[in-house]
């Protein structure tokens, strides 16, 4: 597949929006599949506009979630209102949604121009200002030059790009993406997530955005929802997310955690010989906690008598991870590549908690 | 191991150089035929081409054994030719249309919905294959209205489930190679019925299996003999079983004419589906 050399639409011309985003609110779904809850009590509010991310492993409801959402899938319980209005009963191809999918979605009888204009066909515009819309929106996502190439014609990211168009064709009231990027390569991956952040400011269409990447949905979105178990975990702003987690789940799936056991005095632990606040409240019912550490949040330092000894060092590029050995357990520390000559496998070295505070959870070990 | 041995010889020459380019060591052409295949080709060829020049020499030969046109005009005259023709014409027509219509939908809903059901279905359509025609007329006789077998519609009805099984397996191949998923909720998010999903999106997606079902109909339902004749209905193919032995050159003349005919429809459909696909691809 071709890498694409498309500039991004620095030269957008003047598209008009699409209607300004409606509400949506998913309240209380649940759908099972047998014996599998695919979601359980899943409630989600998403302002006008707003871009929201559903993160999560695999299994966890959230493409179930957005099919709910696009009327693929009915709920067993629960509300979609879009706009004030429930849709449960409403079937797909009326509830006006924009929806790119994983897999390359295009119909391969038609060109690019064709299939963009296909919804519009369907909603009886006539054949010229139609096909100037469908012109208008290949430009807006880089592929003027496309128009008439067939889906074959083009690369991967090509063709996500015109599902993009075709999708905001319709000027659809919310716009559903199902891991769009997901079968694309990494330059074209990161080319193609900056573009659909900024046609989705720049329209403000109330967007659902499906992903396992958590790169993606924190660079995104701007509410991240974490699922795990057809419920939502936690719904907050990326850097909330990152930075407070409220379970030990959304810790442990965003960004990587290592787990150090430790001792509490008061509201806060003892961490590498430091005293540092608990962030959050304390497990209750629980003697023994661990600390679940961001690897920005270790220093490294070199010392013969340390107590800990380097067991992996992988370059990142700017940054080297080191996993260190410490007292029965393995703490990811990331360090600047600048200074990482001085560790080598098997180095002796001390780590210091340089966070202001930390998330504990309850020990494995107790339970 | 030879075309190492040849590109060792070669090396440092401009045709190695140009061959090894092309990942293909040259070789004299001699070499480069396939001698066991060829063979297999011109028996395979001979087997067909041999009767079907013997048939086609006798109808064109007189009595005297001079070259003549004479039965072409003596079949146009031939009584119940027109009759005949235009019969199996309208069955094919007929054939065709109901097959598609029935099968399109329920292949797309099982493709769809009822993956599971697929298995059944295949053995399902190849029941027809297995039951002998003379049980299949014997059996449809029995439980059809007066009314039903006096209309030669029934024959049309039968050959469907004749049809089926050649059908299905056109139509699934065709439908296994869509991601027929994707695209029908692509066409539903953008506001598409079932019916536009199926005319606008599936069926030109679906081109080159449906030409094969309707050929492989066509051809089924031109050379179909036991049970029209069972039925009581002069097909082409009764036709020329019925027709005096007189003149045996004008049954012998017909029967040329309707493989000829499917074969040039066959190329036909082919090129022009080729074409077509040509075109899509050159743009």
């Amino acid at each position: 597949m071709s890498m694409d050399t498309q500039s991004p639409p620095s030269t957008m011309t003047d598209v008009s929006p699409t209607k300004n985003g409606a509400p949506v609110v998913l309240e209380n779904l649940t759908r099972q599949f047998g014996t599998t809850k695919a979601l359980d009590g899943l409630t989600l509010h998403i302002e006008p506009g707003e871009f929201v991310a559903l993160l999560g492993p695999s299994g966890c409801g959230k493409t179930t979630a957005l099919r709910v959402l696009a009327g693929f899938e009915s709920p067993d319980i629960g509300k979609v209102m879009v706009d004030g209005k429930d849709v449960v009963h409403v079937p797909a191809q009326k509830r006006d949604m924009g929806m790119v999918f994983q897999s390359y979605s295009l119909f391969p009888n038609m060109t690019a121009r064709d299939n963009v204009a296909f919804g519009l066909q369907l909603r009886h515009q006539r054949s010229s200002p139609r096909r100037a819309r469908a012109d208008e929106l290949l430009d807006l996502v880089g592929l003027s030059e496309h128009t008439t190439k067939y889906p074959h014609q083009l690369s991967g990211g090509q063709q996500q790009r015109v599902a993009l168009a075709r999708a905001l064709a319709i000027e659809p009231r919310v716009l559903l993406l199902d891991e769009p990027l997901s079968a694309l390569d990494a330059k074209v991956r990161a080319e193609l997530r900056d573009q659909i952040r900024a046609l989705q400011k720049r329209l403000m269409i109330t967007t659902v955005f499906v992903t396992h990447d958590q790169e993606e949905a924190l660079s995104m979105a701007d509410r991240v929802c974490v699922m795990s178990r057809g419920r939502a975990e936690q719904i907050a702003s990326p850097a909330e997310l990152y930075s407070k987690p409220s379970t030990e789940f959304v810790a442990q799936f965003v960004g990587i955690s290592s787990r150090v056991a430790v001792e509490r005095t008061g509201d806060s632990v003892g961490l590498f010989g430091r005293e540092v606040k608990i962030r959050g409240d304390v497990p209750q019912g629980s003697e023994s906690l661990d600390a679940l550490l961001r690897p920005e949040d270790v220093d490294v330092v070199v010392a013969p008598t340390g107590l800990g000894i380097i067991t992996h060092k992988s370059f990142l590029g700017a940054t080297t991870r080191l996993e260190v050995g410490i007292a029965g357990a393995s703490v990811k520390a990331d360090i600047l590549s600048s200074t990482a000559d001085v560790f080598e496998l098997g180095t002796r070295v001390d780590l210091v908690a340089n966070a202001r505070d930390v998330l504990v959870t309850a020990s494995r070990r107790a339970t | 191991m030879a075309s190492i041995g040849l590109g060792q010889a070669l090396e440092g020459s401009e045709e190695f150089m140009q061959s090894y380019s092309r990942g293909k060591p040259s070789r004299p052409w001699i070499l480069r035929v396939h001698w066991g295949r060829g063979i297999a080709l011109i028996l395979a060829a001979l087997y067909f081409i041999v009767p079907f020049y013997a048939a086609m020499q006798f109808c064109l030969q007189d009595v005297n054994g001079h070259f003549t046109l004479e039965t072409f005009t003596q079949v146009a005259q031939a009584p119940g030719f027109y009759s005949a023709l235009w019969l199996s014409t309208q069955l094919a027509v007929a054939t065709m249309a109901i097959v598609l219509i029935l099968m399109v939908p329920t292949m797309i809903y099982v493709h769809l919905r009822l993956p599971r059901f697929r298995r059944v279905m295949e053995v399902i359509t190849i029941l027809p294959i297995v039951i002998p025609p003379i049980v299949l007329i014997v059996g449809v006789d029995g439980v059809t209205p007066a009314w039903l077998k006096a209309s030669q519609w029934l024959l049309a009805l039968i050959y469907v489930v004749l049809a089926m099984p050649y059908v299905y397996r056109s139509l699934d191949a065709g439908l296994g190679a869509l991601d027929l998923k994707t695209l029908v909720e692509a066409a539903r998010s953008l506001g598409s019925g079932w019916i536009s999903i199926i005319w606008r999106v599936l069926v030109p997606n679906l081109r080159s299996a449906l030409l094969s079902a309707s050929v492989l109909t066509l051809a089924l339902v031109f050379g179909e003999f036991t049970i029209a004749s069972l039925d009581g209905w002069t097909t082409i193919p009764v036709w020329i079983y019925l027709t005096p032995t007189t003149n045996p050159r004008i049954n012998t003349l017909v029967a040329m004419m309707a493989l000829a005919g499917t074969a040039v429809l066959l190329m036909l459909i082919v090129s022009l589906d080729r074409s077509k696909s040509r075109k899509s691809r050159r743009s």
